[in-house]
């Protein structure tokens, strides 16, 4: 529990860090093209690790494990971002989806 | 200014300021899910209020609680830490508009995230810009903490798997990863990133899995050569 706390106050003062640092830098150091192309893959790379992370591990214990309900959810929100739908919505239907499967199955 | 200017300033603020209320609506909804997410993966309120009001990243939040919740807190470090990253590149378009110094510096640094950035570099005027970043930023704050705050004590009252909220952390993730899977190298790191992620699942500790995509990321950025004049 204190591991806990003491890695949430590392994590929330160094998020808060990194974003001082950007409005402190100088302009040099962040304009490096190189810098900027793994700065805009960093996103895309964790994010997607963590859908991935997320649908294959859902309860985190470390094994591949797969939720029904979950996976139907997250295809209903691959459709409504293919039918250009926003975040509110894509979200709103991830989980009415997941939680009809839920009360129905 | 001239009245030209004048004009296009009034008509800019109402649409600014309808576009972050709308942020606003968004991020107290999506606020309440992490705040029930967060309490469900074991968290108190008062450690998921601190990641709201101190982290206030909303990526950042949802993946330290994550890999935490999985039993890992130290990895949940590096992985809350890289995905707030992004938020230390915003600062340069950020810092030439509002040029923060001293204590307005500190105060600024706070706000500079996804929504923001995306709402001050959208405009087209200085002052429009300025007031984009000052009305999304506090308009998303204060709903983004009344969200996390409801949601944790909703939380605690719920299961969370029952409304289905345990879809909700990769459905909005997809969703802030959509739009930036426009270019051909970017849908490739997307790719290679979860293919190392779902590979790692059973071998590495929690958390691990999420902070090796990053090294694909580095990887990716190192090995691209952009040719001139086109996309990579």
């Amino acid at each position: 529990m204190t591991a806990l706390l003491v890695a949430l106050v590392i994590a929330s003062v160094g998020s808060y860090l990194l974003k001082l640092a950007g409005v402190s830098s100088p302009e040099s150091v962040l304009a490096n093209p190189t810098v900027q192309r793994i700065a805009g893959f960093l996103p895309v790379a964790m994010l997607t690790a963590l859908v991935v992370v997320g649908l294959a591990d859902g309860d985190g214990d470390g094994r591949w494990s797969f939720d029904g309900p979950v996976l139907a959810g997250f295809g209903a929100a691959v459709i409504a971002l293919l039918l250009r739908a926003g975040v509110l919505v894509v979200f709103v239907v991830a989980v009415a989806v997941t939680a009809l499967l839920r009360l129905l199955i | 200014m001239t009245t030209e200017e004048q004009i296009s300033l009034a008509r800019a603020y109402p649409a600014v300021l309808r576009a972050a209320i709308g942020l606003g609506v968004y991020a107290g909804v999506f606020g309440a899910t992490f705040g029930a997410v967060s309490v469900g993966s074991g968290l108190t309120v008062g450690q998921t209020m601190t990641l709201s009001l101190v982290m206030f990243s909303g990526a950042s939040q949802f993946a330290f609680v994550g890999v935490a919740a999985a039993g890992s807190p130290w990895a949940a470090i590096p992985a809350a830490l890289l995905l707030g990253v992004r938020n230390a590149f915003y600062g340069v378009p950020i810092s030439e508009i509002l040029a923060p110094h001293g204590w307005r510096r500190l105060v600024t640094a706070h706000f500079v995230i996804d929504e923001t950035t995306a709402m001050a570099v959208g405009q087209a005027e200085p002052r429009a810009k300025q007031y984009a970043f000052w009305s999304t930023g506090l308009i998303l704050f204060t709903l983004w903490q009344t969200g996390s705050l409801v949601g944790a004590l909703l939380g605690t009252a719920i299961d969370p798997a029952r409304f289905g909220l345990d879809a909700a952390a990769p459905a909005v993730f997809l969703a802030l990863l959509w739009a930036q899977l426009r270019t051909r190298s970017a849908k490739v790191v997307a790719v290679l990133g979860g293919l190392v992620a779902f590979l790692l699942i059973p071998v590495a500790p929690a958390g691990v899995p999420v902070i090796a995509a990053a090294g694909v990321a580095v990887a990716a950025g190192l090995a691209v050569r952009p040719r001139p004049g086109g996309a990579s």
